[in-house]
């Protein structure tokens, strides 16, 4: 069973959120999302100051399987992007909720935080997908 | 593997005076200041030197010559030696793509009657053998759609709908072709979400891209009312060609309502492949794509013995999309595709459609009473079928490329793994229907056996494969750090 710790929120498409407390969030992808994908090799991320919309596909990660789009959890604008990631996309495999976050973003709307999963939900999607 | 380059044998001097020119030809009528002054470079060996070096490499392949290789999505089925022998009788082999079309009608007749087998096969209209390979196939249809839209001034249709269990050439195909890519979802048995399907057709579709049967092994159901709301939306029906064989001579793309298709000759037809080509990705048209086909593609005039073959061009077809590459597809493949088919006949190709899902079938039943779980339990397997593998990596902690890299060991070529991405630790698996019924009874067993293992030593299967000249390559440095440059200052001393 992967790790889906309390405090974070988290998507159905298997993003992370950390919410920064000053109108920004911290997106990556899960424990099970990297498992999943295996190995990465590439990590595509996007400009800071990029505006996007809720459900837009901001970032790629590449694995030895696969190519994944990584999708804005909400409208805003990316803050800050985790530059360790271009030559160091192992980082997401090995600490997915820490040294492997993706990007920061500035929040349009606090309120559309309401609309993520709590990490009980998203745990019975990852047991429905494992088991 | 310790194999040498060629380069990197033999000695100062050594020569295979057999194979030399009698005398070397003169070349006083080359200008001085074009004339090398340097050494060629070739290598320097011996004809036994070529021989051992050239045959070791041979033993290397895993090959379907040599073992049986259920690559799902990739048809490896056996190359009947006839096709390769007559395709390689002089006088095609030695055709001169620029020689004039009066000194090739032999072979342009053989092309052309491709292009009419083809034809008939797929329920289309017309056909044309020019895309070099599937992927070229598939631009080359897309690009008639766009072409299809502008020329009746539907410039703005620029959505194409793309299931989210397609080959990843299809998004590609269409990003290519400048259109945006709509994903679709699957339902629970495998087919298109139909109910997503008119939620997001409307008047941006160009079309869809569809492959039936789909990449998870199974055929679509509701494919004429997708048909009937693609085409409701003004959009079109493409067809990849890809899972051909399931249904040749069965049933036919163009009676299920797709405007246009393309064919991998290389998988369906029997054309040697396998690393990359060369390929064909022939093309069937229905007759509204007609005037926008690709060329060369060949035309007839006359009959008995007035019959001409030519090579239409753009004054025969001026809203072509025109040429994809310098000449007309790959004529050594198209020709052993055109041997195969004739070898065939009619009555044969329904035979491959049979036994290719019946092989399919058997096996995925035999898979099944072993234990195995296959991905859609409830379904008939089309000629390839999907086995999942969580069951053995939750219980035993041994992945799906653990499996097929000890299936190497067993002398089986692993399936295709980890595609489609949709279903975890997948394996699709495609035996084709020129395997025997001791073949596929083997593999199962070796299946067994490597579950087996799993249960009481998962580390045999970490460390597979063990018996073959190469051990496990590390993945994540093969796509992170590429090095395909030959250095021959630091590999010659080695």
């Amino acid at each position: 069973m992967s790790d889906v710790p309390k405090e974070l929120s988290y998507t159905k498409t298997h993003e992370w959120i950390g919410n920064d407390g000053d109108g920004t969030i911290t997106v990556g992808i899960t424990d099970h999302a990297q498992a999943s994908l295996g190995d990465l090799v590439f990590v595509e991320l996007p400009e800071a100051g990029k505006k996007v919309g809720a459900g837009d596909a901001v970032a790629v990660v590449e694995s030895v399987k696969a190519a994944s789009d990584i999708y804005a959890p909400v409208a805003g604008e990316v803050a800050e992007v985790n530059e360790q990631l271009e030559d160091a996309p192992e980082l997401v495999n090995e600490d997915p909720f820490g040294e492997g976050w993706l990007f920061k973003m500035q929040v349009d709307d606090a309120d559309a935080l309401d609309t993520l999963l709590d990490a009980d939900t998203y745990e019975g999607i990852v047991e429905d997908e494992e088991d | 593997m310790t194999e040498q380059l060629i380069f990197e044998r033999g000695q100062p001097g050594r020569r295979a005076h057999a194979q030399a020119p009698r005398q070397a030809p003169a070349v006083d009528d080359i200008p001085a200041a074009l004339a090398r002054d340097s050494d060629i470079g070739l290598p320097e060996v011996s004809e036994m030197d070529v021989v051992r070096h050239y045959t070791r490499l041979s033993q290397l392949n895993f090959s379907i010559d040599t073992h049986f290789y259920p690559l799902g999505s990739c048809t490896m089925k056996h190359n009947p030696r006839a096709c390769n022998t007559l395709a390689s009788l002089p006088g095609f082999l030695d055709r001169h793509p620029l020689a004039p079309a009066s000194h090739g009608q032999g072979q342009m007749r053989c092309l052309y009657e491709l292009q009419e087998i083809l034809t008939e096969v797929t329920g289309m209209d017309k056909c044309s053998l020019t895309p070099m390979a599937g992927a070229q196939g598939e631009f080359t249809g897309v690009a008639m759609i766009k072409a299809y839209h502008d020329h009746r001034g539907d410039h703005h249709r620029d959505e194409i709908l793309v299931p989210d269990a397609a080959h990843g050439t299809n998004p590609a195909t269409a990003t290519m072709c400048g259109c945006r890519v709509i994903e679709l979802p699957t339902d629970a048995d495998g087919d298109v979400d139909i109910a997503a399907l008119r939620e997001k057709v409307s008047e941006r579709t160009a079309g869809i891209m569809l492959t039936n049967p789909s990449t998870l092994g199974v055929f679509e159901q509701d494919i004429l009312e997708i048909a009937d709301i693609v085409h409701g939306a003004g959009g079109l029906l493409y067809y990849d060609g890809a899972n051909l064989n399931a249904i040749l001579g069965k049933i036919r793309p163009g009676d299920m309502g797709f405007d246009v298709i393309h064919m991998n000759l290389h998988k369906t037809f029997s054309t040697p492949h396998g690393g990359g080509g060369p390929g064909s990705g022939a093309l069937g048209v229905g007759s509204h794509l007609r005037k926008f086909m690709p060329i060369p593609t060949i035309g007839r005039r006359g009959d008995g013995a007035a019959t001409r073959y030519y090579w239409m061009t753009e004054a025969d077809l001026p809203h072509t999309i025109g040429r994809l590459s310098a000449f007309m597809g790959n004529t050594g493949v198209l020709m052993r595709a055109y041997i195969y088919a004739r070898l065939l006949g009619r009555d044969g190709m329904t035979r491959v459609a049979e036994y290719a899902t019946l092989n399919s079938n058997y096996l995925m039943a035999r898979l099944k009473d072993a234990g195995f779980e296959v991905a859609f339990p409830d379904r008939r397997a089309s000629h390839e079928f999907i086995v999942t593998l969580k069951r053995e990596k939750s219980q035993f902690g041994v992945t799906a490329a653990d499996f097929a890299k000890r299936l190497l060991d067993y002398g089986f070529h692993a399936p295709t793994i980890y595609f489609p991405l949709l279903v975890p630790e997948c394996f699709l698996i495609e035996p084709t229907e020129t395997e025997s019924r001791e073949t596929l009874d083997a593999f199962v067993e070796a299946m067994v056996a490597i579950r087996e293992e799993a249960r009481a030593d998962p580390e045999t299967l970490r460390q597979a494969p063990t018996s073959l000249p190469a051990r496990r390559f590390d993945e994540v440095a093969a796509a992170k750090r590429l090095d395909l440059a030959y250095d021959a200052g630091s590999s010659a001393a080695a």
